[in-house]
This record gives structure tokens, C-alpha cells and sequence, in this order.
């Protein structure tokens, strides 16, 4: 990626984007889909997923659930 | 910012369908005597292993020595094990039981990191930093004259689109690669205000770029 589409992308909003408190408010619901169905995750939760591609804090948090989720299967 | 996605409410199962072990921990927790307190220890371990796990995750990325970490972690686990023993009756069977609490551990490990952040900053809030951010957006030295005009055009969207606080912000994060959660503890606030801030401020600098042609639809095409 170049530095047009770097920064394209980062001024980029989604209007569907929940914003942190409500992500963070369903993380855990969606992480244990994430873990079953990623794509059904992303479907049912639009503005969750739109929000972690654009959040840096919140994605980390999210990564950081989601190996949680992971090493206790 | 909107708000589309089903709420909390839409989720919640009964927490008579509980998975087993999840029941489980909720009739322990909210027991008393030895069987209670055997359960909180538990619990405590759990949350101490997923904090350390989760300090030992994003450590590559952090100004943290082997024991300021263990530290985080310990500090992390016990505050969320209060914050869970608080919470338990807002456990609603919507995840299993584990997933939720591992949620507490990892946002406390967050927060804390945020926090962290000050005690050796090296990083003033204050004074702007112009010249890294073509690196950090990855343009090439060799092509400045494609890409100045657009930095320049996006300098002066920052000076004369922005309030003082979208401004702040929008150098403190981009200019100075301040993390977000650091901003928020340094300006009394919290991690959404400053998204919240930043989402507006990227959309009136996106919206001053394509007005003055520097951005559009097209972009993608651009190599």
C-alpha cells in the first residue's frame, strides 16, 4: 500500500463504525463468533467489525481476547 | 457514528441456559463460605494467566522491562477480579462465562498500558511533528514532488478545519504516534471521546482534500 492509499484509507469513516464503547460492550459476544464463524460475525455485526478495522485500541483489545478465547479451547 | 448492530438486549440468553460450567462458576461466585472462596481464587488465577498472557502479546511493542510487565499484569488481574466479583449479576449468558471474564482482564491490561505510557513519555503533547509523517504513511522521499502538494493541502485542512481539540488529538495521535488510550488519560477523558473526536476530525480532512482535488473516488488507481 502507498502512502495515497495510506492515507485514503485512514481518513476514511464508516457511518455503520459503533464507536469504541458499544464494541467493547459486545466484545465478548463477538469474539466467540469471531472464533466460530468469522464471516457470520462480520454479517450480524457490521458496525463492530467496520469499528476494529478503523480502531487501532479497540482492534488490540480485540486480538488480545480473541488468543484468550483461543488457548482455553 | 451509528448504532446498528443488535444491542445487548437482542443477545441476552436466560442464564437458565447457561452452558453447565458457566452456571457453575455463577453458583460458586455467588455461594459463600469455602466453596465461595475456592471459586475466587480460581477465578484470580484465570485472570492472572490471561493478563500475563495478553502483557506478554503486545510486550514487542511496549518500553516495558520483564518485571514493569509481571507488575501490569498482577495490577490487571486484580482489578478485574474485583471489577468481575461487582459485575456478576450483569453476566447475562450471552458468551460463556470465561469469555466474559477474560474480556475484564484484557481491557484492565489495556487501560493500565494507557496509563503506563507517561511515567517515561519522551513525547510532549505539545509542538507538532510535520516531517515523519510521510514515512509513517509510506510515501517514498524520492517522490516528494507527487506527494507534497497533498501534505501541504492536508497541513492547512488541520490548521483551519479543525477546533482546537480535533487538533490536539489528530497531532498527538498521528503526528507524534501517541496511543490513543494515552491521550485519553493525559486529556481527562475517555478512549471513545478521543475516537469519537478523531472519526469527526478524519472526516472534515477527508471531506477538505477531495473538495480541493488532492483525494476522490479514484484514488485507488493512483500508483
Amino acid at each position: 500500500m502507498n502512502g495515497w492509499d495510506e492515507l485514503d484509507r485512514f481518513l476514511r469513516t464508516d457511518p455503520r463504525d459503533v464507536g469504541c464503547d458499544k464494541a467493547m460492550e459486545l466484545l465478548h459476544v463477538y469474539v466467540e463468533l469471531v472464533a466460530r464463524h468469522p464471516d457470520a460475525a462480520r454479517e450480524r455485526y457490521p458496525g463492530i467489525a467496520v469499528h476494529l478495522r478503523a480502531c487501532g485500541p479497540c482492534n488490540e483489545d480485540f486480538e488480545g481476547l480473541l488468543a484468550a478465547v483461543a488457548d482455553s479451547i | 457514528m451509528a448504532a446498528s448492530d443488535r444491542g445487548i438486549g437482542e443477545n441476552q440468553a436466560t442464564l437458565a441456559s447457561a452452558d453447565a460450567e458457566s452456571a457453575e462458576w455463577l453458583r460458586t461466585l455467588g455461594g459463600s463460605g469455602a466453596e465461595r472462596e475456592a471459586a475466587v481464587e480460581r477465578l484470580h488465577a484465570i485472570l492472572l494467566r490471561v493478563a500475563g498472557n495478553e502483557v506478554r502479546r503486545r510486550a514487542p511493542r511496549l518500553r516495558l522491562s520483564g518485571p514493569e510487565l509481571d507488575d501490569v499484569a498482577h495490577q490487571a488481574a486484580a482489578d478485574a477480579l474485583l471489577a468481575v466479583i461487582a459485575k456478576l449479576g450483569q453476566f447475562r449468558g450471552e458468551s460463556r462465562f470465561t469469555t466474559w471474564v477474560y474480556k475484564f482482564a484484557v481491557l484492565e491490561v489495556s487501560a493500565k498500558l494507557g496509563r503506563h505510557f507517561w511515567r517515561d513519555p519522551g513525547v510532549p503533547l505539545e509542538g507538532e511533528d510535520w516531517e515523519r509523517l510521510p514515512g509513517r504513511l509510506g510515501f517514498d522521499p524520492a517522490e516528494r514532488s507527487e506527494w507534497h502538494d497533498l501534505l501541504a493541502a492536508l497541513r492547512r485542512a488541520v490548521d483551519e478545519e479543525l477546533t482546537e481539540r480535533q487538533r490536539q488529538i489528530f497531532v498527538a495521535i498521528v503526528l507524534k504516534g501517541v496511543p490513543a488510550d494515552a491521550v485519553a488519560v493525559e486529556l481527562g477523558t475517555n478512549r471513545n471521546a478521543v475516537y469519537k473526536t478523531m472519526f469527526d476530525a478524519r472526516r472534515k480532512l477527508r471531506a477538505a482534500l477531495v473538495a480541493g482535488g488532492y483525494l476522490d473516488i479514484g484514488i485507488r488507481g493512483r500508483s
